[in-house]
């Protein structure tokens, strides 16, 4: 099927995900980031269905938005004090952290205007059809011993989280 | 511009595949109106189900039977105060029911009335779905949260913890289903919703009854996991009446419940939807093989109308026996206009042209009805689950029992 | 406009992951902290699968396994907020002091 508009929703949903991303480290309720979270989140996974991706988009919308951000409000419900509200929002080194920030970007423009030539634009046949089969081919196929590590890694997460999070009797 | 409407009536694709913006908008208007229509019939249905469930008779005064019951209702809810809570947060609680309403609804894009009747044939239609019904926990979070009262963060905070653990016994039973869509000829599932109907089709079993017991068990897991899902009975401490005073929604009022109301309803549709499509055939009628053939296609060709035939005949027996008192003349004539107009659905249905194109959309909505019937069977029959006897049977019963159908249907399949 | 090629998508990655250091280096709230290492997280998935479109594959399932990682760390990282949070009752993270000298 042949794409539609691309170029409007291209920069349109960029917009939405870098400006909620602003949002997210601007408010000042936590709550509020968690939301503009959310909307970065589901930007990004409309970006992924751009890019041909359509299963990382899929696993994106439910391990990130409808997983980690409800962890991310359930802490959040359960730490939320309203002291924290009414301090200063932006700690001692702001400056410092401002400028490490835009010296990164800078080194970022180098790259990219400089090394221009190392990012093709030719896109290879993927037919959008297959994406699915073809990952799980590839990672049950290749990639079979790093399933298996996440699986690991994570059985490892939910011990420790359990373990830090129960309460002493 | 005429052609590229008339030039969608000569594909056999869904209009989102075939690219076709004008059409895709015309099923969403027709999917919201059927929508709408089937919520305010739920809620009748059920008031009615549950009072003849009880012995007892339901709503009767408002117009014959109580059929203008729900109008009512929609009525009072539209004019009710809308109070906010002196703390709430006024941005998450504006937006936590939308985000339920809109969840609820953006599922719909996906869901097969028929091989060319759904606004879109995504190829991860299946996970599309789960991912948006996942996103609904995060309403729910919002909600309970915004209203600055424990009651509701108590209701919210049991409720997305019991709708989180029973997604993943939902996630296990939908990946067994989708196993033994890889079952066919060339050895690729499909994860489209259309495509796994097909593939029932092409290995002509309902997978129900595929690898049997295998297929009923995964249904069962789906079926509890979909009730819990959606906060119904037996599943329904978090906004049950005696325990938590409604819930997350105990602040809501007015228009903005009702819109809590319709994502209940509209998740409990859509979720009947997967389980319809995965395991019950989809749109196929009943007995595709072991009733085949010409006439019985006609037999079964003849089910819509006569359904609405009979449902008009009950509404004119109801008539009939309406008391004979002139309070009653315009229930009466009311009454005998709502059979009118079910018998002419049913005259219509059995014109040859409109029963070929009708007869995918009603032996969907059939089965998805019956599953709504059994919703409601369950509310009338079972005790509430206590919270932590509901999460042990999330964890320990259901999960457990998820893995080893999957592992024994990936066995199935290999040997078979 | 020139068509959308691999560049652009390359500088919304890479104008997220400069937002999510921003927050990480001058929010106090620790939640908030950890939010922008999600951020940062995604600016990475978005890079590797706008690259994935070019050179294959691999770019996807690499990606699918950062969101693993990322929820793993995201639970981890919650955890150790909620056992500070038990003790000390404040969630900013200038307090986090207890082994300076």
């Amino acid at each position: 099927m042949a794409p539609v508009a691309t170029t409007f929703f291209f920069y349109f949903l960029s917009a939405l995900t870098v400006l909620s991303a602003v949002l997210v480290i601007t408010r000042k309720n936590a709550v509020h980031s968690a939301l503009a979270l959310i909307v970065s989140l589901l930007g990004q996974a409309a970006l992924y269905l751009m890019l041909y991706a359509p299963f990382v988009a899929g696993v994106q919308i439910i391990l990130y938005a409808g997983g980690i951000m409800v962890l991310f409000l359930f802490v959040i419900m359960l730490v939320n004090i309203e002291k924290s509200q009414r301090e200063d929002q932006f700690n001692k080194q702001w400056l410092v952290g401002l400028a490490a920030a835009i010296a990164l970007g800078a080194l970022f423009v180098l790259v990219y205007v400089k090394g221009r030539a190392l990012f093709p634009d030719r896109a290879i046949q993927m037919p959008e059809q297959s994406n699915t089969q073809q990952v799980a081919v590839l990672l049950y196929g290749n990639y079979m011993f790093t399933f298996e590590i996440a699986s690991l890694l994570l059985l490892v997460a939910i011990i420790g989280a359990v373990v830090m999070a129960k309460k002493r009797i | 511009m005429l052609d590229y409407i008339t030039s969608y009536l000569n594909s056999d694709t869904t209009p989102g595949s075939a690219g076709n913006m004008f059409w895709a908008f015309v099923y969403i208007i027709l999917i919201f109106l059927g929508l709408s229509v089937a919520v305010i019939a739920m809620n009748w249905l059920e008031r009615k189900i549950l009072a003849h469930m009880q012995v007892r008779l339901g709503p009767m005064r408002v117009g014959p039977h109580g059929l203008l019951q729900p109008i009512a209702d929609a009525l009072k809810l539209l004019i009710k105060e809308d109070i906010m809570p002196s703390q709430a947060d006024p941005l998450v609680f504006w937006v936590a029911p939308l985000m339920v309403v809109i969840t609820s609804f953006t599922v719909f894009i996906v869901v097969p009335f028929g091989p060319t009747h759904a606004v879109t044939d995504m190829n991860i239609g299946v996970l599309f779905m789960l991912g948006v019904s996942s996103l609904s926990v995060l309403g729910v979070v919002m909600a309970g949260w915004a209203s600055n009262s424990h009651y509701p963060l108590m209701g919210a905070l049991r409720s997305s913890a019991q709708m989180v653990s029973y997604e993943i016994a939902m996630g296990l039973a939908v990946v067994s289903a989708v196993l033994m869509t890889s079952l066919n000829k060339d050895g690729t599932g499909t994860l489209s919703m259309i495509g796994i109907v097909q593939a029932q089709q092409s290995q002509q079993v309902w997978f129900i009854f595929k690898f049997f017991p295998l297929g009923l068990i995964a249904f069962f897991i789906f079926a509890v996991a979909m009730v819990a899902e959606t906060n119904r009975a037996p599943f329904d401490l978090p906004e049950a009446e005696s325990e938590l005073t409604a819930g997350f929604h105990t602040e809501y009022s007015g228009f903005r419940w009702s819109l809590f109301f319709l994502a209940e309803y509209s998740a409990m549709i859509a979720v009947s939807s997967i389980a319809v499509t995965l395991w019950l055939g989809g749109w196929m009628r009943p007995f595709p093989n072991a009733l085949s053939g010409e006439t019985w296609d006609l037999v079964f060709s003849l089910v819509p109308g006569l359904t609405f035939l009979f449902l008009a005949a009950m509404t004119f027996y109801s008539t009939a026996r309406m008391p004979k008192h002139p309070y009653f003349k315009v229930q009466t004539i009311g009454l005998g206009g709502f059979g009118a107009v079910l018998a002419l659905i049913g005259v219509a249905l059995f014109v040859p042209p409109v029963r070929d194109r009708i007869q995918d959309i009603f032996w969907f909505s059939a089965k998805v009805a019956l599953s709504m019937y059994m919703y409601i069977w369950y509310r009338g029959t079972f005790p509430r689950y206590r919270f932590d006897q509901l999460m042990k049977v999330g964890w320990k019963v259901l999960l457990p029992l998820g893995i080893g159908v999957l592992v024994l249907t990936a066995i199935a399949g290999i040997l078979f | 406009m020139s068509p959308i090629g691999t560049l652009h998508y390359l500088v919304v990655a890479a104008a997220l992951f400069i937002l999510g250091v921003i927050g990480v280096l001058t929010r106090r709230n620790v939640v908030i902290v950890l939010m922008s290492i999600e951020l940062i997280l995604n600016a990475v998935n978005l890079n590797l699968v706008a690259f994935s479109r070019i050179w294959g594959l691999h770019g996807q399932i690499f990606a699918i396994f950062v969101i693993t990682d990322a929820a793993a760390e995201a639970a981890v990282g919650l955890g150790i907020l909620i056992a500070f949070f038990r003790n000390k009752e404040t969630v900013n993270i200038d307090e986090v002091d207890l082994m300076k000298w």
